[in-house]
């Protein structure tokens, strides 16, 4: 059994979870400063290249994390219900309904963000955020600037695929100068390359950490840790806090230690965006039954390692909602044989119709090549009402007894 | 009820509201029958959507091990369960070795669960095992295609206004549980024997539609509903046995 680590009060500054945790803070005191300079800031969509506001020395607020963190304190139905009012159909993606919500009301006590001048979006990531980003457009009369990456029906990414994207991502960079006054720098964007390739290859190694049994985090810790990823790559201090992360986990390896405060009775991958306005009921049903989530395909995911602009582009072509079938699940399947994972959780979620829709035969897919069991509860992001307890912890313990009994227990 | 592993000394069967008073009231009753005492069991294992919170418990297991343990006691050549359960739907792969290795559950909502037949029941005003017998006398299958509950309520009531049979649409409610749970096993994959558990496996009309659309049979017993419990003693006894004591 691994030893617990306790928490610390007040947190340790130089703790790689201060760190990050000041970082996706700062990043809405950030953009309200700027805002207060008088600066143009925008919103932007959670795969739109990072780089190119980075680079501009923009200020920018993700309102998916906005979103998450609202429901994660309890706000979400309220959100929710303020769109459903205004005609929005509660089919749409909860990250969604919340944010067109706060950019009506501007004020919600989970957790403010400034409003923005212009809107970044990008649809490798899902095709409900170019109708999301098109009302929030109109509704506040501000410009929006898109860029086109559709799903890859191929496994690899083909040149004209880059070519297609690169042209885009130039493009964004023009309409960025012009309606800003900032400029683009090669000196500049070479420095956030930098910083993204070493933000990258630390969280890479950290999470590969799991390889360890015991597994030296929880991988809940991954769920928090990737909004720094999503948002901060290219910045010095993430660069510098993910390699603190890794080097906390290598300690905890040597001596021993575990963010996992339980014994790692079961190894797990999880699948899916974390069910926020439930991570208690969540996490706890499996630590209450010795369940590390060792893994989830953030893990590969934010690992956006190239080094040059055409690799960034090709980068961003291949993220996880916007490769095939086959792609995705080998990469899914690396980490379940890298990571010892025994069992599969899908989380159903009813917001994210593309990520939970290819679930089901990725699963199964998955499941047969690893020989481990797969389990799918029903949940969302950010809304909800769409979860039922009851019905996820039936659905756990019986993946803990199967991953039991596979170990002659039971 | 089960003794020394082998045999079943006591049955009892209650449908019950919510808490563990039904449970309780349950344990008492089959203790009674039988003649014994709480000192006289050593192992109480809880099982269902109530587990948790029944006290007298010594363990809990959730009813998808509990059914796969039931069925394999009794027919162990079985390697695909399908549940039809009150609260949810299940369909079970158990591998070569007799051990439950992958399992669905039905998503979204209460559609191809018992709950969905008992309110089917409820407003055609009859008790739910009549709707076998009835169902048996169609001719023609009414089309249900509603998922949720409420509006296939609705569809029912709106097919009977327009002079469809209350036969042919019980038959359709049946063949829109079996065209549910037909989706969870074909998801999972079919591997015969298949075995039908849960109070739904005393439907025919279910168990008949399911034959069809999985292109199987399936198998069933008059004791289909008590698979869940008698795993729940299997495993009981089981862990009785792992500790070594054993009452006299
Ligand atoms: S639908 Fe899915 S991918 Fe799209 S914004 Fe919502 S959560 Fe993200």
């Amino acid at each position: 059994m691994s030893n617990e680590v306790k928490k610390k009060s007040p947190p340790d500054p130089n703790s790689a979870k201060f760190k990050l945790g000041k970082i996706a803070t700062d990043a809405y005191v950030d953009a309200q400063a700027a805002k207060d300079r008088g600066e143009m800031i925008g919103w932007c969509s959670s795969n739109f290249p990072v780089e190119i506001p980075e680079t501009l020395g923009l200020a920018v607020c993700y309102p998916e994390n906005q979103a998450a963190g609202i429901a994660a304190r309890g706000g979400g139905e309220r959100l929710c219900n303020i769109s459903e009012d205004d005609g929005y159909s509660n089919d749409i993606c909860a990250y969604a309904r919340i944010n067109l919500a706060y950019a009506k009301i501007k004020d919600t006590p989970e957790q403010n963000m400034p409003q923005p001048d212009f809107l970044l979006c990008c649809n490798n990531i899902c095709n409900c955020m170019i109708k999301w980003y098109e009302n929030l457009a109109k509704n506040l009369n501000i410009p929006m600037i898109i860029i086109d990456i559709p799903f890859n029906p191929d496994y690899e990414v083909s040149d004209a695929q880059v070519a297609y994207v690169k042209a885009q991502f130039l493009e964004a960079i023009k309409q960025l100068e012009e309606l800003t006054g900032k400029k683009w720098t090669e000196e500049k964007f070479q420095e956030v390359m930098e910083y993204s390739g070493r933000t990258s290859r630390a969280w890479l190694a950290a999470t590969s950490e799991a390889k360890h049994t015991p597994s030296p985090f929880n991988g809940f810790d991954l769920l928090n840790h990737m909004a720094v990823m999503v948002t901060a790559r290219g910045k010095k201090e993430a660069a510098e806090a993910m390699e603190v992360l890794h080097k906390e986990y290598l300690e905890n390896v040597e001596t021993g230690n575990s963010t996992f405060r339980a014994e790692e009775k079961h190894r797990i991958m999880f699948e899916g965006i974390a069910c926020w306005p439930y991570l208690r009921a969540t996490s706890t049903g499996l630590k209450s039954r010795g369940i590390n989530m060792v893994t989830t395909i953030y893990a590969d995911a934010f690992g956006f390692i190239y080094d040059d602009f055409d690799g960034m582009v090709k980068a961003y072509c291949n993220v996880p909602n916007a490769m095939n079938l086959e792609h995705a699940r080998d990469k899914r399947v690396k980490l379940i044989k890298d990571n010892h994972v025994e069992g599969l959780l899908v989380h159903t979620n009813r917001s994210c119709k593309l990520w939970s829709g290819f679930m089901a035969e990725m699963s199964r897919q998955i499941s047969e090549e690893c020989e481990i069991p797969h389990v799918a509860f029903d949940g969302d992001q950010a809304d909800p009402r769409n979860f039922s307890e009851a019905q996820y912890e039936t659905r756990v313990q019986g993946l803990t007894e199967i991953m039991e009994s596979k170990k002659g227990g039971c | 009820m089960l003794e020394d592993g082998e045999r079943i000394i006591g049955t009892e069967l209650l449908v019950a509201g919510i808490g563990t008073v039904g449970a309780e009231k349950i344990m008492e009753t089959v203790l009674k029958k039988a003649d014994l005492s709480c000192d006289d069991i050593d192992f109480v294992m809880a099982t269902g959507y109530g587990r948790r919170n029944f006290d007298p418990a010594h363990g809990e297991l959730s009813e998808l091990s509990c059914h796969a343990k039931g069925v394999l006691f009794t027919n162990p050549q079985v390697r695909t369960i399908i549940d039809i359960g009150g609260q949810d739907a299940k369909v079970l792969r158990i591998n070569d070795e007799g051990i439950l290795e992958n399992f669905m559950m039905n998503d979204k909502c209460a559609a191809g669960t018992g709950r969905f037949l008992d309110v089917m029941a409820h407003i055609l005003q009859m008790p739910v095992n009549e709707l076998e017998k009835r169902a048996e006398l169609s001719g023609n299958p009414a089309k249900i295609s509603s998922t949720c509950t409420v509006f296939a309520e609705s569809e029912v009531i709106s097919q009977l206004a327009t002079g469809e049979t209350v036969e042919n649409v019980i038959a359709g409610i049946c063949n829109s549980v079996a065209s549910r749970v037909a989706g969870l096993a074909k998801r999972i994959g079919i591997k015969e024997e298949v075995f039908m558990s849960g109070g739904v496996a005393q439907n025919g009309g279910v168990r008949q539609a399911l034959e069809k659309e999985l292109k199987v049979p399936i198998k069933w017993s008059e004791t289909s509903q008590m698979m869940g419990a008698l795993g729940a003693a299997i495993s009981a006894y089981e862990q009785v046995k792992k500790r070594g004591v054993l009452n006299e």
